[in-house]
């Protein structure tokens, strides 16, 4: 009986703990939505931020968006080529990076790269007191350093996606057109084609926004809750990509919805 | 304003991001040959229009000459009614065909226009007559099946 009651005591604890933690985080969103006009009049400092987020995770991007087109190109070659269409490889590379690939994986890497530095960052201001100081200098931690970083991963999430996005295509290309042999023409003209700049592109560049401001906020978030304490901060980044991930791959499914019509 | 290298590398980072959305518009997508230009709109009435949707091609002896802009039912006659946008540059004749093909054996479908002879050209807001609607797969199958038992009739006729 004791123990039932200690099984449904937790259930609740970690329901109600869940709901506080949406709602402090629905509230610490809205004090940073404050502060962005505010903070935008200090571009050093998102510049700065965009260094750290952006510039360095360009790196894992671009390596990793080359071997995912690539991977691309030879899975989508087996496939095709039993049914006679290996020209239409180019088509199934730059449709499936551009509306999914290019923003999700990016994200996922951003929340890995990127996330886990924001919220580390945060914490270890929290934990060493910094944030408690500025705010007896008079000077607001949110606007100082939340809003920055969040406009620095809200700019460069696109970015990246995008970039994702091209070196992907040129992975496939390399594979499909030199290595195998598929007709170059063939790839790009099909593509064209079959490629919508605003039904495709725009829309993953739309994604990758929305995804860049989840998951920075949930960085953010995460940091700033972050209890004092070594622990405290290493269990806020590892939920940070958790969190992430699956905000990540949830929203997906429904800014997909909403985009494609059946 | 001193001028960092975290600046140099920010503008790096955004010109790369600026090159990226532009390769993707030119290279990747439809941006360069979507557009039209000029265009004028025709109609044209079908029975059937099959699987036909809404920006798929129009084509003349093969080339992309307009896009077709909206399809919708005509209560009163029962037959779809399809708008068609054509670039400005390309006349067609009053009573040009418009026919649904099929591109390939699964693919999509677009509409011919066959140019007539006629002197008079096609004018915004004008009514293609001559059509022909999209084969149906189905429809091809039973008049198949329907001619060839007929034959096999008149076979066992002529045998008695």
């Amino acid at each position: 009986m004791r123990r039932m009651n200690h099984f449904f005591q937790a259930i609740g604890h970690r329901m109600i703990n869940g709901i506080w933690h949406l709602g402090a985080g629905g509230r610490l969103f809205f004090y940073v939505a404050l502060y962005l006009l505010e903070s935008i009049k200090r571009p050093r400092l998102i510049i700065k931020e965009v260094f750290a987020t952006g510039v360095l995770s360009l790196l894992i991007v671009i390596v990793s968006a080359f071997f995912v087109g690539m991977v691309l190109g030879l899975q989508g070659y087996n496939t095709l080529q039993k049914y006679g269409s290996s020209e239409a490889i180019g088509v199934l590379v730059a449709l499936s990076l551009v509306r999914e690939l290019g923003p999700v994986v990016t994200a996922l890497l951003f929340a890995g790269r990127a996330g886990t530095a924001i919220t580390a960052e945060i914490g270890l201001m929290r934990a060493t007191e910094q944030l408690s100081a500025m705010e007896m200098m008079a000077v607001s931690p949110i606007g100082r350093v939340l809003a920055p970083r969040f406009w620095a991963g809200t700019i460069s999430m696109p970015i990246l996606a995008v970039l994702f996005s091209m070196i992907g295509i040129l992975g496939g290309y390399f594979v499909a057109v030199p290595v195998i042999g598929v007709d170059s023409g063939a790839f790009w003209s099909q593509m064209q084609a079959n490629v919508d700049f605003q039904e495709d592109i725009i829309n993953g560049v739309i994604k990758s926004v929305v995804f860049g401001v989840v998951c920075t906020m949930i960085a953010l978030f995460e940091g700033y809750d972050a209890p004092p304490t070594a622990e405290g901060v290493s269990r806020a980044t590892t939920r940070t990509v958790v969190y992430s991930s699956l905000a990540v791959l949830g929203l997906d499914f429904v800014l997909t919805s909403f985009m494609i019509n059946v | 304003m001193e001028r960092t290298t975290i600046d140099l590398w920010v503008g790096v980072f955004v010109a790369l991001g600026i090159a990226a959305i532009f390769g993707l518009a030119l290279k990747v997508g439809n941006l360069t040959s979507s557009n039209l230009g000029d265009t004028y709109m025709v109609t044209a009435a079908f029975e059937n229009i099959g699987g036909l949707k809404p920006r798929a091609p129009v084509k003349s002896a093969g080339v992309v000459i307009g896009r077709v802009d909206s399809i919708h039912f005509d209560n009163e006659n029962h037959e779809a009614v399809v708008s068609l946008k054509l670039d400005k540059r390309y006349t067609f004749s009053r009573d040009t065909f418009a026919n649904i093909y099929t591109a390939g054996l699964l693919g999509e479908q677009y509409i011919g226009l066959e140019v007539g002879g006629e002197e008079t050209n096609l004018k915004d807001g004008d009514k293609i007559t001559h059509t022909q609607d999209a084969v149906v797969l189905e429809k091809l199958i039973s008049q198949f099946l329907y001619s060839k038992a007929s034959e096999n009739k008149t076979d066992t006729k002529a045998v008695e």
